[in-house]
């Protein structure tokens, strides 16, 4: 493997890792204030708060991790993107800090209020839509670099188009779905009967809109860039297996049994269908301009960030297994003993 | 310029200065804090005294506040550098982002074990076992800061690389990170976070007991943070003393611009204040002979270099003189406070809660921010025309998008909003929680248990 490839995959390992840690958190922050609205917060509100507490600040992290390490890699990438996303970057980092500073605030602070909990809970769908817009723009499309060397960010046609739409509707799907498997396993493993049927509601709800959308997407790619929807078919034995895996997942959820496994398997659909998506992305990260291989940082800064990535990564399992171990697999703290 | 028209890199200058200016505040109590709930939870278990252990875990509650902050801003300034200045970061991320890097892990590391330790108070039948899961804070969170601080000194003199024609090559990721400019930046960056939160905690303290609150709990959180505030103060002198010797060696222009001392010359002298007329004539300063040859080179006789060896459009502006003695004047006040405290503790009929001492240790909290944020600006605005200093210039390294104006204001309003709740919740939730009460309960459990 070349030292590009080793790249973009650590890269692309923690942006998936982001995308399970965030939509956990993101669906539960979201589920939250909806079940406020329908009288059941005082049900799940317990469940949600004792998995969120403890992990709220590790999540951020997956994220800066990622953007830092794309521009170690590939500096151009912050020259481009850099240069274009001015302003929906900007907007995603105040909803980003609006939501973890009140995450804290509502949480540590004295009382909580109606109003934090809107606003944890909005913020959790529009993220996700912001975010998930920087994948839509490194289709192609969406930047043009002019003669002089310019790079500018065609809003209008962002706006315009039914391939962005289908990503956005994608993004915000999956986010309740994983949430909802999530805590369905969570509920379930607290002993927690009457949140559980709750959360197992609304899993079931989100899980044939997720493979909808899905579907969405894949014809929307299709029409918006054909070389990369033929190398998707390329790779359809992926797709294949992300989809056996949500059929069992949500079959699981449905008799009520083996929840730990499921959410395994949610995770195993997502991964399959992300890296499917994205090996066939490759070697484009933005498309047409930036390759891995034209726009990769030197060869010795490579070495350094891969051997830096394997020491930090013999610091973090450890520690990530022993905070996984307090909270998570932990029955009598899951329990709220 | 300002008034005239739209020009991005300096709204790019003022919205990087806006946040990382606010971001600071957080940052050093993130980086200072950790270190002191460490010694009031050691102290507390190994003289077995509950005072300590109540004073760790109220710091630890109202630390997850000012964390929270911390980390959102810094995230934002994350990203921000690669949407305000992406010429920059395309060079950085060529050179310098090994730290970078490393820092993400160290701020991960950070954060793992900070939600293990927050909810983890009694959980473990050895205390011994909570105080050593804060350990991996204090690493993680002053690591942040030495790793990112090493960016800054690669900014201010950049090594580690070979330049052809104005382009970067050949680049050894750690030679880069072991700038001249390392070692004394990184040791004033963590010693002067840890001497601010002393300041701060002995100042939160301190105002408890002039509003009469005498127990026994105050007087000894006022006692440890104010010899905590000592040491450190005596240390960040020393590396302070330390940072001017490398400015006259590797930045001297820098140096000279702070000075205002345009000739190069021996017995160089130093001035304090004062007006500079058009032709660089320097009026009504006070003017310490020898001074700033001693500060750069030990040596009353040493030579120091003046501005006039540089070009005019390489020159730091002349305004960062009065950044830098604004600074110095704070310096010594906090110098003053902290050794009268030592002085009344030391002497056999001192006394250190007199009124007056105490309220003068609440000023110093303010001013302990203050010093930061002037020191930071100095150092940034000392290493201009410059945003990687000789290599590329900071006009080159910002954005040429529309809007940044827009955005500054969004990001002012973020950090308004931000900065008033967190004081806020910080307030009421010490209210609605009074020590006192939380004494009154142990005290009452003690009884019991008799």
């Amino acid at each position: 493997m070349s030292y590009e490839v080793i790249g973009i995959t650590v890269l692309w390992t923690f942006l998936f890792g982001y995308l399970i840690v965030a939509s956990i958190d993101f669906g539960a922050g979201f589920f939250s204030y909806y079940s406020s609205i329908t009288g059941t917060r005082h049900l799940i509100h317990s469940i949600i708060d004792r998995y969120l507490s403890p992990v709220w600040e590790v999540t951020n992290v997956f994220l800066v991790f990622f953007f830092v390490g794309f521009i170690g890699f590939f500096p151009d990438t912050a020259y481009y993107y850099g240069t274009a996303l001015l302003i929906p970057g900007s907007i995603a980092i105040v909803l980003l800090a609006i939501r973890g500073a009140y995450y804290a605030f509502n949480h540590y602070g004295s009382r909580s209020r109606k109003i934090y909990t809107l606003m944890y809970g909005a913020s959790g769908l529009l993220i996700p839509a912001a975010l998930s817009t920087v994948l839509t723009i490194s289709e192609g499309g969406y930047i043009e670099v002019t003669a002089d060397g310019k790079v500018v960010f065609l809003v209008k046609e962002l706006f315009q188009s039914s391939y962005s739409w289908s990503v956005v509707l994608l993004a915000l799907v999956s986010v309740l779905y994983i949430s909802a498997m999530f805590l369905s396993f969570y509920a379930h493993k607290a002993g927690d009967l009457p949140a559980f049927h709750i959360v197992r509601k609304y899993a079931l709800a989100w899980s044939l809109p997720t493979i909808l959308s899905s579907l969405l997407v894949f014809f929307a790619i299709h029409g918006h860039n054909r070389e990369h929807f033929e190398k998707m078919m390329e790779r359809s034995w992926m797709f294949a297996f992300s989809f056996l895996f949500f059929m069992l997942a949500v079959y699981f959820v449905w008799k009520k049994k083996n929840l730990g496994l499921s959410f395994i398997f949610v995770m195993l659909q997502f991964a399959f269908a992300f890296y499917g998506y994205g090996s066939a992305h490759l070697p484009y990260i933005l498309y047409p301009y930036l390759t891995i291989h034209d726009n990769f940082t030197n060869e010795s800064m490579a070495i350094a960030l891969i051997v830096a990535f394997v020491l930090g990564l013999l610091l973090l399992i450890p520690s990530l297994y022993l905070l996984m171990r307090l909270f998570l697999f932990n029955t009598p703290y899951v329990k709220g003993k | 310029m300002l008034l005239t028209g739209y020009d991005p890199v300096m709204f790019s200058r003022i919205l990087t200065s806006l946040t990382l200016g606010f971001h600071i505040i957080y940052a050093t109590i993130g980086v200072g804090v950790p270190l002191m709930i460490a010694l009031a939870e050691w102290i507390g278990i190994r003289r077995n005294d509950f005072h300590y252990l109540l004073l760790a875990r109220r710091w630890a509650r109202g630390f997850v506040i000012t964390v929270a902050v911390g980390v959102v801003t810094g995230t934002a300034i994350g990203l921000q550098l690669s949407l305000l200045w992406p010429s920059f970061m395309r060079v950085a991320g060529q050179s310098i982002s090994l730290p970078l890097f490393l820092e993400t892990f160290a701020f991960f590391f950070e954060a793992i074990f900070l939600g293990i330790y927050l909810y983890t108070w009694d959980r473990f039948k050895s205390r011994m076992t909570h105080f050593w899961l804060l350990i991996p804070v204090v690493i993680g969170s002053s690591a942040s800061a030495f790793f990112i601080t090493i960016v800054n000194a690669f900014m201010n003199y950049p090594v580690g690389f070979t330049l052809k024609e104005g382009e970067i090559s050949e680049v050894n990721p750690i030679a880069a990170m072991l700038s001249p400019a390392m070692p004394t930046k990184v040791a004033h960056v963590l010693s002067s976070a840890y001497l601010t939160c002393a300041f701060v905690l002995a100042a939160i303290t301190a105002w408890s007991l002039l509003k009469g609150k005498n127990h026994v709990y105050y007087k000894k959180a006022l006692k440890l943070t104010m010899v905590c505030a000592f040491v450190f103060m005596v240390s960040t002198a020393l590396i302070g003393d330390l940072s001017g010797k490398y400015l006259a060696k590797y930045q001297p222009e820098k140096l000279a611009a702070t000075e205002w001392h345009f000739e190069t010359m021996g017995k160089a002298p130093l001035v304090l204040g004062g007006v500079l007329t058009e032709d660089n004539q320097i009026r009504f300063g006070l003017e310490i002979p020898f001074g700033l040859s001693i500060l750069a080179h030990s040596n009353p006789f040493a030579e120091v270099i003046g501005l006039n060896e540089f070009p005019e459009d390489e020159r730091p502006p002349l305004w960062i003189h009065y950044l830098f003695d604004i600074k110095m004047g704070y310096v010594a006040f906090m110098v003053l406070v902290s050794m009268l405290f030592l002085v009344e503790m030391i002497r056999k009929k001192g006394n250190t809660y007199r009124r007056w001492l105490l309220r003068a240790i609440v000023v110093a909290a303010p001013v302990a921010i203050l010093t930061i944020e002037h020191g930071w600006i100095f150092s940034e605005v000392g290493r201009q025309p410059w945003i990687l200093r000789g290599i590329m210039r900071t006009s080159e390294g910002a954005t040429t998008s529309g809007h940044v104006d827009l955005m500054l204001w969004l990001f002012a309003l973020l950090y308004l909003v931000l900065g008033v709740s967190s004081v806020r919740v910080l307030v009421k939730m010490f209210r609605n929680n009074q020590a006192e009460d939380e004494l009154a309960k142990y005290d009452k459990e003690a009884r019991d248990l008799l």
